[in-house]
């Protein structure tokens, strides 16, 4: 993984470095037999930046993640990651794309008759050029960034739940991908564990600079994540220094009824007017 | 209950057809794609076929045991007992080693299939592995097709070999045939037709169970229920298409090589 930065200012993006998009969806619709749930929706994912997206469930926001990765293919409308326009691909040069992308499934989605040792390198292994002392080195680091190395032999029915939601974490950042998808991962876990998951996501962005979506039903983790940055020195998540609240690449994206209702930081956040919004974020 | 309309209900015949086409043709043509997934093959060939042997040798022996008894008692009437061999040895090759070796074997396995793909789906594996850049065709559905083929294709015959051990032990012990007699004449009837059809069986037999049973598997909807329908369809689907093929394949060789 590139070197991490060492001083708390050059975690923290500069206007010009977010500027280039890594996904953008341009006006897409998706319904499921007769149901629509999304309709017209166009945002913007800039490198480095992680948007959270909010909405009921059902609001389609598992549905985004899926569209884009190219697990699922739109009505309409047109996505571009990392440059290619993903809705035009076939599912063969998909598989190419995907290595550059990582996603953490809502439920961890680990194999379960493979070895957390063999889940994380799935992907190393794949691509049959990478010698087994490699692969082992770099899953013991994506393993020690979780802080779940002793796991290394066991199976993910041994976990518990957040355990297995580190390990994907693990599997996910293991090739060092450009772009990181979540799909709720703090979903049903505990407060303790879930703070232990969204210091994970905000070291993955401050250190690692690795741009995400997240989806989540829980504000709250949003709010610490936009709060707070990962300092390198003391190994772990700070509050952000006095005045500084926003300044870290962090942006909100809030669905309702398929359409997209609000997209922007948390200072435009706090400040909007909507009634939903406000209803939602109180 | 809600019932389907019949334009719908044709649709999604159609629908699931096309499908199941595309998964089984995919299977294939994974041969010619990289990468190919030769330790996965091999597992998957340990299962289905070294898990199967024993369920095979006591159908096999038995059938051919049970073929000769039957057959026996009507042979002594006409005083044609020695033509017991050709009997059983005609019969097993051509029809029961390769359909009752097919019918365990997608009992067993065409099952195993389903449910084992099922769960994946419902648990999201499935997808976890295409966004991992792996394509589920050709890690999963490939080897277990290509294993299949070539594992029943050895299953039939160890079937259809123990099958006759089994009619000679019934024609010897309980009938006082002479075992040389028994064998040179089971061995010495059996014609190039006999033996092409009961080894190209095998071939589609294996190439049904595992293709039905993975296109149930990864079409597996609505959780653990979904998973236990798709097992029982998985099931039923490959028996009956097995039963099916072997008529139109038995006559379209009859076609070729014409009656014994």
């Amino acid at each position: 993984m590139a070197a991490p930065p060492t001083a708390v200012e050059n975690r923290l993006r500069t206007t010009e470095q977010i500027q280039s998009p890594v996904i953008a969806f341009e006006d897409v619709s998706i319904a499921f037999e007769a149901n629509s749930v999304l309709e017209d929706i166009s945002f913007h994912l800039n490198r480095g930046e992680t948007k959270a997206i909010f909405g009921i469930a059902g609001s389609g926001k598992s549905t985004i993640l899926k569209l884009a990765m190219g697990l699922v293919k739109p009505d309409s409308g047109r996505i571009d990651v990392l440059g290619n326009d993903i809705t035009q691909m076939r599912e063969e040069d998909l598989f190419e794309l995907r290595r550059q992308i990582g996603m953490v499934f809502q439920e961890s989605a680990l194999f379960d008759s493979l070895t957390v040792r063999e889940n994380v390198a799935f992907r190393l292994m794949e691509e049959h050029q990478i010698s087994e002392e490699e692969i082992e080195r770099r899953v013991r680091e994506s393993l020690r960034f979780v802080e779940l190395e002793r796991t290394v032999d066991m199976f993910p029915s041994e976990l518990s739940g957040g355990m297995r939601r580190r390990v994907a974490i693990a599997r996910a950042i293991v090739t060092r991908p450009e772009i990181l998808l979540y799909d709720s991962p703090t979903g049903g876990l505990d407060p303790v564990t879930s703070t232990t998951i969204i210091e994970l996501i905000v070291k993955q962005r401050d250190v690692y600079k690795t741009s995400s979506l997240l989806v989540s039903h829980r504000l709250q983790d949003a709010f610490v994540m936009a709060s707070h940055y990962f300092d390198r020195d003391k190994g772990r998540m700070l509050p952000l220094p006095p005045g500084a609240r926003g300044d870290v690449p962090m942006t909100f994206l809030i669905l309702r009824q398929g359409k997209i209702i609000f997209d922007g930081d948390i200072h435009e956040l706090a400040h909007s007017k909507d009634e939903y919004i406000r209803e939602y974020i109180s | 209950m809600e019932l389907t309309s019949p334009t719908d209900f044709a649709k999604d015949i159609v629908q699931s057809v096309q499908d199941y086409s595309l998964l089984a043709g995919r299977s294939l043509a994974n041969l010619f794609r990289h990468p190919r997934y030769f330790a996965d093959m091999m597992q998957q060939a340990d299962l289905i076929g070294v898990g199967s042997l024993p369920i095979v040798v006591l159908t096999g022996t038995f059938t051919g045991a049970v073929l000769a008894l039957n057959s026996a008692h009507t042979l002594e009437r006409f005083g044609s007992l020695s033509l017991i061999g050709q009997l059983v040895s005609v019969g097993m090759v051509t029809e029961l080693g390769p359909v009752l070796t097919g019918l365990m074997v997608a009992g067993r396995n065409s099952s195993g299939m389903a449910s084992e793909l099922g769960s994946m789906v419902v648990t999201e594996q499935i997808d976890a592995m295409r966004a991992l850049g792996t394509d589920p065709t050709k890690k999963l559905i490939t080897p277990r097709v290509i294993s299949t083929i070539f594992m029943l294709f050895f299953l039939t015959i160890i079937s259809d070999f123990v099958g006759l051990i089994g009619g000679g032990i019934v024609s010897s012990l309980m009938f006082g045939m002479d075992w040389h007699q028994y064998w040179s004449s089971a061995w010495q009837t059996l014609k190039f037709q006999d033996v092409f059809t009961g080894l190209l069986k095998p071939v589609l037999f294996g190439f049904i169970i595992a293709t039905v049973g993975c296109y149930y598997g990864i079409s597996a909807r609505g959780g653990t229920q979904g998973v236990g329908r798709a097992t029982t369809q998985a099931v039923v689907a490959s028996s009956v298409l097995i039963i099916a093929v072997d008529f139109f394949a038995t006559r379209l060789i009859l076609s070729i090589f014409g009656y014994r």
